[in-house]
């Protein structure tokens, strides 16, 4: 019997592990894009979201640990998936195609390892702006808050780079997202055919309903102007 | 009878240590008729004659029931045709003037012999690990002793009824060996006769199937796409609930 460790170390265990922090990354950015959208409501709605979320002190600590290890589990696995496969087909073909019909293999599948390294570095580029980037401190009836929406906003209507980098990302989030979200089902033990054909649909709506829902911000305020914009009231 | 020229594209390797090259071909008045196996015949007897080695390829039934043959046919694993082992495969797919690629399944755990052959211990290793069930020997055991449901059984036979050709690792963008060890585990697995070993037999050969150096499965379904008898990627998620069950 293998160790608790070697079991998770096996290749079903390595896909296990892929498969549950995916689901979980994908819940996160659910839940980010449901703060985003904040930035169309009330004036300050999106500031109070994220006065409330530091509020939360040692729970989003606990959070953001918990992100932090799925994010780096999931990258480490991903990449030993790619050097593994690479070991494993020293000599490529000189043609090779798919057989279509039952294949679930496409562009999606075959550029995991490619977007999923896009997304590493674009996460840590992201942080940098926008969660440890400067913010102007503003009161808003006779409270602090810290203006993370006039970050957003001012990054995002002054640079065509950030706007269409950003936009370029989220396509990729989304390409990742149309084969990662049934695979991880797969990798979770999905046997069902009837279930796995559902799966497989959904998950690829949802992909890209959250990529479409990620980019339309950017593209939205660099193309609205703004405070301008009539979707977006600033304080 | 309607004849056609096919041009082919074949992989020619000495032996293990040559690193190998293409060498191009042309056969006349190839019949729509002849299998895909007669027609390298074909170019083999032309070689023999021409006093240069034939193309060294498996086969053994050419039935499409023994797994032998194993050929990479313009990038796909056993050629264009669903569900068809190449042995099955007939020249009325190709058109006259075609070029046809043909290479070796391409992955470091089936190590080219020469030419075409690999060598697929890597799979027989697999099932020596756990691929058996413990039976009563000496008498003849009473036949209707173990009830299986109808289901069950049917479940388990369609994955019995993998070859083991290894089309799977050829045509797997990560060389993984998941289809084949998943089919070879649920097909003993699901039966009441595979229920002692199950938990030992899963983790046995599912930590073989590591040592040999396939890849990691990504779930890109292109083994059951290739699959002469289209086992389903079922079998990889059977493996897998299996072998999280046996180690939690
Ligand atoms: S030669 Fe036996 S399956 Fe093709």
């Amino acid at each position: 019997m293998p160790s608790f460790i070697e079991a998770l170390k096996s290749q079903v265990g390595r896909k296990f592990l892929t498969g549950i922090t995916g689901l979980l990354l994908v819940f996160f950015i659910i839940f980010h894009l449901m703060g985003n959208l904040a930035i169309f409501g009330e004036p300050n709605a999106m500031n109070e979201y994220s006065k409330f979320l530091h509020s939360l002190g040692p729970l989003l600590w606990v959070a953001r640990a918990g992100l932090i290890i799925a994010f780096i589990l999931h990258a480490w696995i991903g990449i030993s998936i790619w050097w593994n496969k690479r070991k494993a087909r020293p000599q490529k073909y000189k043609v090779y195609s798919s057989k279509g019909g039952p294949s679930k293999q496409s562009l999606s599948s075959r550029s995991m390892a490619f977007t999923g390294i896009v997304l590493l570095v674009f996460v840590v580029i992201h942080v940098n702006t926008f969660a440890l980037g400067d913010t102007e401190t503003i009161t808003v009836a006779g409270e602090q808050y810290s203006d993370l929406k006039q970050l957003v906003i001012d990054t995002f209507a002054n640079s065509a780079l950030y706007t269409f980098g950003y936009t370029i990302v989220m396509i990729l989030l989304g390409t990742h997202l149309g084969h990662g979200i049934w695979s991880a089902f797969v990798s979770l033990t999905m046997r069902s055919k009837k279930t796995s054909a559902i799966v497989y649909t959904v998950g690829a709506i949802f992909a890209v309903l959250l990529a479409v829902g990620f980019l339309f911000i950017p593209l939205y305020i660099y193309f609205a102007g703004g405070c301008e914009a009539a979707l977006i009231s600033c304080n | 009878m309607s004849t056609m020229t096919i041009h082919l594209k074949i992989w020619r390797q000495k032996n293990a240590n040559d690193p190998g090259h293409f060498e191009d071909y042309t056969l006349d008045e190839v019949s729509e008729h002849m299998s895909f196996l007669e027609m390298l015949d074909v170019l083999n007897e032309n070689l023999i004659k021409e006093g240069t080695e034939p193309v060294e390829f498996d086969y053994d039934c050419r039935e499409g029931i023994c797994g032998s043959c194993n050929l990479v046919i313009n990038g796909r694993a056993h050629g264009p045709k669903h569900k068809t082992a190449v042995c099955q495969l007939h020249m009325r797919n190709y058109s006259d003037g075609d070029t046809i690629v043909i290479e070796p399944p391409r992955a470091a755990a089936f190590p080219v012999i020469k030419d075409l052959v690999v060598d697929r211990s890597a799979f027989d290793r697999i099932i020596e690990a756990g691929g058996y069930v413990s039976v009563k020997t000496g008498s003849a055991p009473e036949a209707n002793l173990i009830p299986i449901a109808q289901d069950v059984s049917n479940e388990s036979f369609d994955y019995a009824t993998c070859i083991g050709c290894g089309a799977c690792v050829a045509a797997c963008p990560n060389s993984s060996a998941a289809l084949f060890t998943g089919a070879k585990l649920a097909h003993l697995n699901l039966l009441p006769q595979g229920q002692p070993e199950r938990e030992k037999r899963t983790i046995a050969m599912v930590d073989q199937m590591d040592k040999e150096g396939f890849g990691d499965c990504s779930n890109h379904g292109e083994c059951e796409a290739v699959c002469p008898v289209g086992i389903s990627i079922s079998a990889i998620a059977e493996m897998r609930k299996d072998y999280l069950k046996a180690v939690i």
